[in-house]
């Protein structure tokens, strides 16, 4: 592992000490190191997960005058559909026109468009205060303060997630991300009605009201 | 006299090497953090969410795509904890050996009947069978709730995170909520994979 070698130095003085060069080799401490450096790139991860959090409202009965009641006029309505694709609606849904009911998707020019579209007044003040982070007008912090602010403003839409049995997880998560994309500050993730699925199948005819049936039973029973 | 052919020796200094590699090493170490072994594997949903889950106190809910439950927590204690209430509130008398084999797993996800005999097989042999498994937690058996409560009971500090596979069925997570809800969980993380945000065009 180690030699010691002799410096042939020719001829040497009388009295001189031997001179020793030293080598140590160091090839079995690369090949070790090469080894935990493998098991250390394959065993561990070098990111931890990304989480998106969410608060839920309580299932206790809220009485009606403290229910928190969305002006129509701001009020949106996403529901999630098979295949991942999506609709949507502003206010009160009519059920006598299913065409009111508008088929779109998660790409940037369908649900992302109409939302930014609605939500105008919010991104482009979201846009301002970014442009005066960006110019080191204001922090980091105050920047989160005030977009928070802006986001939760009254006048900003009120966004409904209604999902059908038929979608899948990947949708909820893409509604969700669609709100933080567009700066939505206010959404909810509700339960869908009979409602919705009606006008779901006369649009589309895909067979929504399949467990619509399930659901109506399940309404008349107690009474 | 007979020549002799000098001979060179093919030294090469390795020492330089070494210190590439325990450099290497040395990052690899601190920024890296262990695998957690999961009993399925799950393709979390990507998203453009950019918050960092916690490192510890965590509960996780694994979700497949088939709806099957799994559930893992990540002090031994609570574990310890968690199935002994368990076990009383089933009426299942688990000793202390399985205790403390069960404190050692940190994923769960057998019902509880049949926890006693899946805790008495060797580790591969559970590893095979735990994904046929599986939490109960439809409305007439649900374990799962009981699991959530006690390991709230248990921790109070416990941030519980729901790591679900992007295609399952919508009405399994909304199950899912609704349980948590029924808990009074109304808190919690969903786990994504990190998507880019989308450049604004206009």
């Amino acid at each position: 592992m180690a030699e010691i070698q002799e410096k042939d130095s020719g001829e040497r003085k009388k009295g001189q000490q031997k001179k020793f060069q030293i080598h140590v080799d160091f090839t079995p401490m690369v090949d070790m190191n090469m080894l935990l450096i493998t098991f250390f790139m394959l065993c561990t991860t070098m990111s931890k997960p990304q989480t998106m959090e969410i608060s839920m409202p309580r299932k206790d009965v809220v009485p009606e005058q403290e229910q928190n009641k969305v002006k129509e006029s701001k009020a949106i309505t996403v529901l999630l559909g098979m295949d991942s694709k999506v609709y949507y609606y502003f206010g009160k849904p009519d059920y006598e026109h299913p065409e009111s009911v508008t088929e779109t998707d998660f790409s940037a020019d369908g649900l992302r468009k109409v939302l930014i579209g609605r939500n105008e007044e919010v991104v482009n003040k979201i846009r301002e205060i970014k442009r005066k982070k960006d110019n080191l007008e204001i922090s980091e912090e105050e920047y989160q303060n005030q977009a928070a602010e802006i986001r939760a403003d009254k006048n900003s839409p009120v966004v409904m997630i209604k999902a059908t049995e038929f979608s899948k997880y990947k949708d909820l998560i893409d509604a969700l991300d669609e709100m933080q994309i567009c700066n939505i500050g206010r959404y909810a993730i509700a339960d869908i009605t009979p409602g919705d699925l009606r006008v779901l199948q006369d649009l589309t005819h895909a067979g929504y009201t399949s467990d619509l049936k399930e659901v109506v039973i399940e309404r008349e029973t107690p009474q | 006299m007979s020549k002799k052919i000098k001979k060179q020796s093919t030294f090469i200094d390795m020492t330089a090497m070494s210190d590439v590699t325990v450099l290497l090493l040395t990052f690899f170490m601190l920024t890296s953090t262990f695998i957690q072994k999961e009993p399925v594997q799950v393709t979390p949903p990507q998203s453009v969410s950019e918050i960092k889950i916690p490192e510890t106190n965590i509960m996780s809910i694994l979700v497949e795509k088939d709806g099957k439950v799994f559930m893992s927590l990540d002090k031994q204690t609570d574990r310890w904890n968690v199935l002994k209430k368990m076990g009383e509130l089933y009426n299942v008398e688990f000793t202390d050996g399985e205790l403390k084999k069960f404190s050692l797993i940190p994923s769960f996800g057998v019902p509880i009947h049949g926890m006693q005999k899946f805790l008495s097989l060797p580790s591969e042999e559970q590893d095979k069978i735990i994904m046929d498994y599986g939490i109960p937690s439809d409305s007439t058996n649900n374990e799962l709730k009981n699991w959530v409560k006690f390991s709230r009971e248990s921790n109070a500090e416990l941030v519980i995170a729901i790591k679900a596979d992007s295609d399952t069925p919508y009405f399994t997570i909304r199950d899912l909520m609704n349980t948590l809800q029924d808990l009074r969980e109304n808190r919690y993380n969903l786990i994504t994979s990190l998507r880019d945000m989308p450049s604004e065009h206009h």
